[in-house]
């Protein structure tokens, strides 16, 4: 880990002007996957910026009925919220499937957002890996991929989004508010917040330098069975192989997005009128164009498999 | 290679001042220390344990403001004025608290090494329980919960025992929790 | 003492406290985290330095420069050694791989430096500074692709297993041709972590040309010759330490880069120096248990007896390693007159694969109980009562040597009954329960008891406490608990008046712990010293030894009544001696025997495999605790689990390493995989196996219960997988369409 110098300060624009004004500065929050980078020499920060102070960690309703989730709230308190409980069911369910009691006490709802991948080789700095190191090549597409992405990656990276929070927030339509350094905010929604990797894999998101996330806002609860079916090889305490985050009606109706397939929550609204008709029917769509590699094509069966779970239970 | 890939940076050091087990402690500190080395290299507390140093074990789970978290991945110095329990907090051989004394009854541990972030899981799990804070395995989402060999085992499942204590470990909680209760 | 002949009447049977089921001695340090580790010895030494190691990046060829200058201006480092300007070290007790010196690179993630500093964070840092240029070469890392041809390799377990390349008996290919009823399957297993919690770790420091090793190590006087070896010191100068391991499972068995870096480390910075191996080295930078390609073919009359049977295995190793032994229990476990086993061997270079928990047993079991499963299906037989039909009480291959006591038979009936197996649907793929698709499984347990020569050292003082000296570890086992259980029963002490040190080199030579030959073996130790011990108090009184009694924390002869401590009131007494076992052992095949019964939910959608019901019974002499005994069955069970459903080391066959090194990528299952775990122990003795008439239990845990679990998801499912682990992925496909 280099050494590196630390301020806490004041406000969101503060700390968005102080990561923009210094080089190779960071944010940190819950520090529970910088940190562990860190110590691995993947991410080397000059200078940390700890925004735990800001006071961004509450959740309150919003005037057109929805919930707006500070940056802050920590993983265990959001999943727990009464709200989150009783109208954002997959929410709540995403998080409980996620990492551990203790990580989800530390991690925050805007650092769940900003995780980086789990990808063997992203982890192995003796390794090439376009995402660590732009331009060294991709070791996992003849490699160890049985983790990795089936769909919109690209011949530079294969790596996929690990989070749970992340699938959810998306199929709820979320959208996350930031504030730069000139004190702007921002409103993106969630479906442009992350990128695919294409040919610049090393930029995980559409933010800015210097660009904060103050809130995570929900538009109104939708109605609806809440499922988060997260498919894994141990019981708990895993990533996801597949996970599907879904809101669907008795009749099959509704809303669904898959995680562990792609570099970010993979939603195709235009799939969604198919629910009705079953899984196939979904995932045909969801999925076309899907590039696997021969280690992670039971992905695609495990994804029209779990989604056909999720209907099943919506129909129960 | 940048320069900063090839030249140390001068160390960074830090004041950092804890409530560790009750007391009061100033520490001048590396700022890269995690909580974890400040407690072990630092306060020569070593019964947090080191398994993996990247939150993939849990062998370092303390009780930090109250909830339990992995002491590896945070820096002491995000820490100034924490209140922690680390497991020489919960007993001592002489005085063992009842979730030690209930994993000495139980055999709940073998090598010993991941015990401390077990018991110290294991507290924080039975008061999370009872502060309603749900679990993935919980069926109803606004329903109370209660303790169960599902919900310890799942909520446990961020401690790993490679010699495979895990079932003595559910019974020594579930007794605890029944004197609780 | 020499142990030559059956043990008869002795002080162990009263069992007043051997067998009872004693909490541990050493519970409250570890539950208190008082219990110290090797990387916490703060006390022992002063001004310890911190040193961080450098794995290769590379997986075979060369290091051609290393370039440290930037390092060793970094603030707060001592010293930097590197591989290159060390000479090739010796290798210590079964090593394989170099652990340090020279120039070529045999596997991933060898050690190549240490740097050395005056704080962790320092020397971390400094160590990404360390620049190295390679030569790569290519090498071979995939297992199926090498394994034709892979030549027959004699080779021993040094814990229990083994034999020679190819063994036969009979015709096999004969007998098979002709059996009405065959089976011809090959399966996989695959290449597995130790991941025990406690990275392997040292604390080294210099006085003068005396080395002490604080260090985390299961076999302390192989562990003290080998360093003496690999540093070409003499073995007087080195003493090592190793009170509390933080688990091995075969992983500690031997001197690691740790200990050798700390100690290199050490004497460049001119001060005491500590190492831990950074988890994401260990997979690659030490051992593991190695890939195997297996082929078992059975053939049997109509009736379901098997007269031919034959066990291939190949797996890969470095150049000078072993090839895993599992098909040793398939010499012994079954009756049939024609056999054939064999043990071939690749050259791979992956990094080492060496001894981890019941080596052989572990995955020749997980394939061999499915290949019984599968044998007993096509005979239309009971997977229980084919097993019966099948048990022998000799060995098969030398039918004039007996079993010293087998009830292989017993475990499997007994486990029946209580498991509920006669509610097994024998059709697979029936039984549902909500989303699951349940199914139960059985396999047979088996692993050889080994004895091995152990020596202590008991000193009684005046206030009557007896102290217990032996190198034995505690790796988990409960050491110090069974030992102090048996000066206890031997001297007529409670507990608490037997004090226990363990794991220090100064003190007589143990079995050490390994191959579940570490209980009986080292208490057979301690009873022998308590044997002196009592003829010395008994002399000391001037009582006949012969007539003394010793209870209640006194020693009896006739009316004569004196409290221990009296004999020692003009000093302490002392005693030490050792067990030598003679060969009973050979004229008599002395094995553990059990039973597993598993019940498994496969989710009819994702073919996601969940545990919901575990059963063990144990055949396996004397249990001198029971309640540590059994914790040592369900964590075999535990690790077993591991092995069928969810462990396995990635190979990147381009590469050549293990891309799962950490313990977020390698899965070891955790508290939610694991349900409530059931053992019984059947009530016996063996009095051909020591004074104890105990046997190993260690290991018998984790033999068979993989394909206990495997076989339970055949019956769930009707898909029967024959590669490890049983991942969805392998069943997805075959899945039935979801209801």
């Amino acid at each position: 880990m280099r050494s590196f110098t630390y301020e806490r300060p004041g406000t969101p624009a503060e700390a968005a002007a102080a990561v923009a004004r210094t080089p190779e500065a960071k944010f940190i929050a819950g520090g529970t996957n910088l940190l562990d980078l860190m110590k691995l020499q993947i991410e080397t920060p000059a200078h940390l910026v700890d925004v735990n102070g800001l006071g961004l960690d509450r959740i309150e309703a919003t005037p057109e009925g929805g919930l707006r989730i500070g940056a802050l709230v920590r993983n265990t308190d959001l999943a727990a919220d009464a709200r989150v409980r009783k109208d954002y069911g997959v929410l709540s369910r995403a998080l409980l499937a996620g990492a551990s009691g203790q990580l989800r006490n530390k991690a925050t709802t805007a650092g769940n957002l900003l995780q980086r991948t789990r990808c063997p080789y992203f982890y192995d700095t003796a390794q090439a890996c376009n995402k660590r190191r732009p331009g060294s090549g991709c070791s996992a597409l003849d490699g160890v991929s049985r983790q990795l992405a089936v769909i919109g990656g690209s011949d530079a990276c294969i790596a996929t989004h690990p989070g749970d929070m992340a699938v959810a927030m998306r199929v709820l339509d979320a959208t996350v508010e930031t504030v730069d350094a000139e004190g702007t905010a921002r409103r993106i929604p969630i479906a442009e917040f992350h990128r695919l990797p294409g040919d610049e894999p090393e930029i995980d998101t559409t933010l800015k330098i210097g660009e904060l996330i103050t809130a995570v806002t929900l538009p109104r609860p939708v109605a609806g069975t809440h499922i988060y079916r997260k498919v894994r090889d141990r019981a708990s305490y895993a990533y996801a192989l597949v996970s599907v985050a879904a809101i669907l009606g008795k009749d099959g109706t509704g809303h669904v997005a898959f995680g562990g397939v792609a570099h970010k929550p993979w939603r195709v609204e235009a799939a969604e009128a198919d629910l009705p008709r079953g899984a196939k029917a979904v995932t045909e769509t969801v999925f076309a164009g899907a590039k696997p590699t021969h280690e992670n094509a039971y992905k695609l069966k495990l994804a029209e498999r779990t989604l056909g779970a999720a209907l099943n239970q919506a129909r129960a | 290679m940048s320069r900063r890939d090839r030249v140390a940076d001068a160390p960074v050091m830090a004041k950092v001042g804890l409530t560790v087990n009750g007391q009061r402690r100033e520490l001048d500190l590396d700022i890269r220390t995690s909580l974890l080395d400040a407690a072990r290299e630092h306060l020569h507390l070593t019964g947090s344990k080191k398994g993996c140093d990247h939150g993939q074990c849990g062998a370092c789970t303390m009780i930090v403001d109250g909830r339990r978290i992995n002491a590896c991945l945070t820096l002491a110095v995000m820490h100034q004025g924490s209140e922690i329990t680390t497991i020489e907090g919960l007993g001592q051989p002489d005085n063992l608290h009842p979730m030690q004394a209930a994993f000495v009854k139980h055999d709940g541990y073998q090598c010993g090494y991941c015990t401390p972030g077990q018991i110290c899981s294991g507290v924080a799990v039975l008061a999370e329980i009872e502060a309603g804070i749900p679990s993935h395995v919980t069926a109803d989402l606004n329903a109370p919960i209660e303790v169960s060999a599902a919900e310890i085992r799942e909520r446990m499942s961020g401690n790993i025992c490679r010699c495979g204590a895990y079932s003595n470990i559910v019974e020594a909680m579930t007794a605890v929790a029944g004197r609780q209760a | 003492m020499k142990f030559d002949t059956p043990a008869g009447q002795n002080p162990i049977d009263q069992l007043k406290v051997v067998g009872k089921p004693t909490d541990r001695i050493d519970g409250k340090y570890k539950t208190t985290g008082t219990a110290p580790y090797a990387y916490e010895r703060h006390d022992v030494v002063p001004n310890q330095a911190y040193g961080y190691v450098l794995g290769s990046g590379i997986s075979k060829g060369r290091v051609r420069a290393i370039h440290v200058e930037d390092a060793k201006r970094a603030p707060g480092v001592l010293a930097v050694v590197t591989t290159l300007e060390t000479p090739r070290l010796e290798r210590g007790t079964m090593n394989t791989a170099y652990l340090f010196g020279g120039d070529a690179i045999q596997h991933y993630h060898q050690a190549i430096a240490v740097v050395v500093a005056e704080t962790f964070e320092q020397a971390r840092a400094a160590a990404f500074l360390v620049e190295v240029d390679y030569a790569a070469e290519a090498g071979k890392f995939d297992l199926a692709a090498e394994a034709k041809g892979a030549p027959p390799v004699p080779s021993d377990s040094g814990e229990g297993s083994g034999g020679d390349g190819e063994e036969r008996v009979g015709d096999f290919e004969g007998a098979f041709a002709q059996a009405p009823v065959t089976l011809d399957e090959t399966y996989t297993t695959a290449d597995e972590s130790h991941a025990m919690m406690e990275p392997h770790a040292t604390v080294a420091a210099w006085d003068g040309d005396k080395l002490t090793l604080w260090t985390s190590n299961q076999m302390i006087a192989w562990g003290h010759g080998s360093i003496a070896k690999i540093l070409g010191i003499p073995k007087a100068n080195v003493r090592i330490d190793s009170p509390y391991v933080g688990g091995g499972f075969g992983g500690k068995l031997f001197v690691r880069a740790d200990a050798v870096l700390a100690a290199l480390g050490a004497k460049a910075a001119g001060r005491p120096v500590k190492v831990a191996l950074t988890r994401p080295l260990i997979a690659n930078n030490t051992t593991h248990r190695p890939a195997t390609i297996q082929r078992v073919r059975i053939g049997a009359t109509q009736d379901g007896t098997i007269t031919a049977i034959a066990h291939e295995s190949t797996s890969g190793n470095l150049p000078d390693g072993d090839p895993e032994t599992a098909v040793s229990q398939t010499k012994l476990l079954y009756a049939g007159a024609n056999r054939l086993t064999a043990m071939k061997l690749a050259h791979l270079d992956l990094p080492e694969g060496n001894a981890m928990r019941a080596p052989g047993e572990a995955p020749g079991l997980m394939v061999l109980e499915v290949a019984m499963d599968e044998m007993a299906e096509k005979l239309g037989l009971d997977p229980v009562a084919f097993r019966i039909r099948n048990d022998t009480q000799v060995d098969p291959q030398a039918p004039e040597r007996p079993f010293s006591h087998r009830d292989l038979v017993g475990c499997l009936r007994l486990g029946a009954d209580t498991f509920g197996w006669a509610k097994r649907n024998p059709r697979p793929g029936q039984v549902r329960d909500g989303q699951w698709l349940v199914g139960l499984g059985m396999a047979a347990a088996f692993r050889n008891n080994m004895v091995l020569k152990s020596g202590a050292r008991v000193r009684l003082d005046g206030s009557g406490t007896v102290t217990v000296e032996t190198d034995m570890t505690d790796v988990g086992t409960g050491s110090y608990t069974i030992i102090a259980q048996t000066a206890a029963e031997m001297m007529g002490l409670p507990l608490d008046k037997i004090v226990v040190r363990l794991g220090d080199s100064d003190f007589p030579v143990s079995s050490g712990s390994g191959g579940q030959f570490g209980a009986n073996s080292s208490t057979a130790g301690v009873y022998a010293a308590c044997v002196k011990l009592r003829e010395a108090v008994a002399q000391r009184l001037g009582i006949n030894s012969a007539d003394a009694v010793f209870a209640d924390g006194a020693v009896r002869a006739g009316n004569r009544a004196v409290p221990l401590g009296e004999a020692a009131a003009q000093g302490a007494l002392s005693a030490e001696d050792t067990i030598e076992f003679g060969d009973l052992a050979k004229k008599q095949q002395q094995s553990t025997f059990g039973a597993h019964f598993v019940e498994v939910g496969v989710d009819a959608d994702t073919a996601e495999i969940r545990v919901r019901r575990m059963l063990a019974v144990c055949a396996a002499g004397r249990i001198l605790n029971p309640k540590s005994a059994r914790s040592q069955v369900i964590g075999g069970m535990t690790m077993g689990t591991g092995a069928a459903l969810m462990e396995e080391l990635a190979v990147d066959t381009k590469r050549g390493f293990f891309a799962n090194h950490d313990l977020a990528g390698y899965e070891v299952p955790v508290h939610a995989d694991i349900p409530h775990q059931e053992v019984i122990f059947l009530d016996e003795v063996d009095p051909m196996s020591s004074p104890m008439k105990a046997k190993g239990v260690g290991e018998l845990g984790i033999c068979g219960v993989g394909a206990a679990v495997a076989n339970a998801v055949y019956n769930a499912t009707g898909i029967r997988v024959r590669d490890y682990p049983l991942t969805l992925d392998k069943f997805l496909e075959r899945m039935p369409d979801a209801a």
